[in-house]
């Protein structure tokens, strides 16, 4: 199915494309321009819906999602950051977004937590109180730049997969294959703490030590995803939850396969992004949103 | 075998359990009593190591508790405790089943050996036929004996139970303890049991530590500790005494 969502995608745009008898202009297309956006959008896909779904398990929180937390909007600063001060190192971006998506998910998880434990609430509350306290400082940051820089910029904010690079791309390739294989690994104290924390500990899982895990590698996967493509929000809400409805919650399943579905969401979603008002573009984000935020209401409600 | 040699446990600046020694031989089941906020959750989870002594310490065959990881507790100390609510659709298999996490590859999926004891374990606990369903749309006492389950598929040598027959009825009230029973005498293992029913510890159980505001206020045999006078002093009521027809053990009965 991804494979074949990958066919699609980038046979589908504003210039059609067969995959034989192309022009050099549409080879051009296919290459440069084409293929780094849509293989980029499937490394991004995956990277943000198995951080969501890891989230989820760790913090028992099926709302639990990179954007709604703030770890995107984190990343995001730390890539303002990176772009504003230090544009000519090219692994500045994702260095910076690494650091703001662990910034990010260290102070919402010290917000959210109390004496009595975490409820749904709190970790939705903290995570629009540090989204939003971030936008400011974003906002403010957006004021040093000039005006074309500015519309790039806030097209990227939203979730943007038009500045694609082949380089871009395999930098999010080796963190969404590195980072699924680790959250992979910790599927099963995941399980026990899905349960609940004090029945993981009581049942042998090193707590401290798989949050850690977690909470780094969702910083790694979110922070790479976000340098080379923005905040696309509700990736990691709306996939894994398809995932669990399909195959229950086992995490050694949800997490490998909310990678895959991820993959192929982004991938669909950018596609319309690209055609639906062709020549002329959206941003991925601004589809997925579409999608995410009544599922999030819907799930809000259930709960 | 888990000793325990003058604890006391502070949350922040309130003492909560104070002095407390005891001590778990192989196929005994000790019942905890005492009215509430008298610290007896707190011992017990201070007894696999969840929450931090403040001075006395705790052995487990021989080895102090904070120098084993959690899973070389687990291996040895399985606990059955009120359980919370999950947000997700986990089925009673995969809840049991987390009593097997410390056995074998943690990282990978569970053996037959895992699956057979799991499966024996919702036997034991009348859930035949649950494997497949869905805990949160269980009732509070099938979800109750769901946790026994887990507890039982671990196979541990040592159990605690905290309020394990909270939402029992009757009957899995009596089978719950028949199970803990049996297990303690088949494989020699040892249960600590908190209960508020003073008649089903004197039933099952081989000894009574009795709690009042954080420290021991008498332990001993069911006989020596299930006084009138302790029950009286310690649960601040009127009790009548007498003998269980059907068993010769002490019957606790409430003046109202």
């Amino acid at each position: 199915m991804l494979i074949a969502a990958l066919v699609i995608a980038v046979s589908i745009g504003s210039e059609r494309l067969a995959f034989f008898d192309l022009s050099d202009t549409q080879r051009s297309i296919l290459f440069d321009i084409r293929l780094p956006r849509v293989l980029l959008g499937a490394c991004v896909g995956a990277s943000l819906a198995a951080a969501g779904a890891s989230l989820q398990a760790l913090l028992r929180n099926p709302l639990a999602e990179p954007y709604l937390l703030g770890v995107s909007n984190g990343a995001a600063l730390g890539t303002m950051l990176a772009f504003v001060f230090f544009e000519q190192f090219f692994f500045a971006r994702p260095l910076f977004a690494l650091a703001g998506a662990g910034l990010a998910t260290f102070t919402v998880y010290q917000m959210a937590r109390s004496r009595a434990g975490m409820n749904v609430e709190r970790l939705v509350l903290s995570g629009v109180i540090v989204t939003t306290f971030l936008s400011s400082i974003i906002v403010l940051f957006t004021s040093l730049l000039d005006a074309a820089r500015l519309r790039g910029f806030t097209f990227w904010l939203l979730g943007d997969l038009s500045q694609a690079t082949m380089s871009g791309f395999y930098l999010t390739l080796g963190a969404s294959v590195l980072g699924t294989i680790v959250l992979r690994s910790q599927a099963r104290p995941l399980n026990l703490m899905m349960i609940g924390e004090r029945d993981a500990m009581d049942f042998g899982v090193e707590v401290g030590r798989v949050r850690l895990i977690v909470f780094g590698i969702a910083s790694l996967l979110v922070g790479t995803s976000v340098a080379a493509s923005g905040s696309v929000g509700y990736v990691g809400l709306i996939v894994p939850h398809l995932v669990r409805l399909s195959v229950g919650s086992d995490n050694r399943l949800v997490v490998p396969l909310s990678a895959i579905a991820g993959a192929i969401f982004v991938v669909l979603a950018d596609t319309v992004a690209r055609t639906v008002i062709a020549p002329r573009e959206l941003p991925v984000g601004a589809i997925t949103a579409l999608i995410g935020a009544p599922l999030f209401i819907y799930l809000l409600r259930r709960n | 075998m888990l000793q325990v040699k003058d604890i006391s446990v502070w949350f922040d600046e309130r003492k909560v359990i104070e002095g407390v020694s005891l001590e778990v031989a192989s196929g005994e089941i000790v019942a905890l009593l005492g009215p509430n906020g008298a610290g007896k959750t707190t011992i017990l989870r201070a007894l696999n190591g969840t929450v931090p002594l403040k001075s006395g310490e705790i052995t487990l065959n021989g080895t102090r508790l904070n120098e084993l990881s959690r899973r070389e507790i687990a291996r040895n100390i399985a606990v059955v405790a009120q359980e919370n609510e999950t947000k997700f659709p986990i089925t009673v298999i995969e809840f049991v089943l987390a009593g097997r996490f410390t056995r074998g590859a943690a990282f990978g999926w569970e053996t037959p050996a895992d699956i057979e004891a799991a499966n024996n374990a919702l036997g034991m606990c009348d859930l035949s036929g649950y494997a497949k369903r869905v805990m949160n749309e269980l009732s509070g006492g099938e979800r109750q004996r769901v946790v026994l389950a887990r507890a039982m598929a671990a196979e541990t040598g040592i159990l605690l139970l905290d309020e394990p027959t909270a939402n029992l009825d009757l009957s899995h009230q009596a089978l719950m303890f028949r199970l803990v029973r049996e297990r303690c005498r088949d494989v020699g293992a040892s249960a600590i049991v908190i209960t508020h029913d003073l008649n089903l510890a004197s039933e099952f159980a081989e000894r009574v530590i009795l709690l009042k505001a954080g420290e021991v206020f008498a332990q001993g045999t069911t006989d020596q500790v299930l006084t009138r006078e302790n029950v009286q002093r310690v649960y601040e009521v009127q009790v009548l005494l007498d003998e269980n027809p059907a068993s010769g053990k002490v019957r606790v009965t409430t003046v109202y």
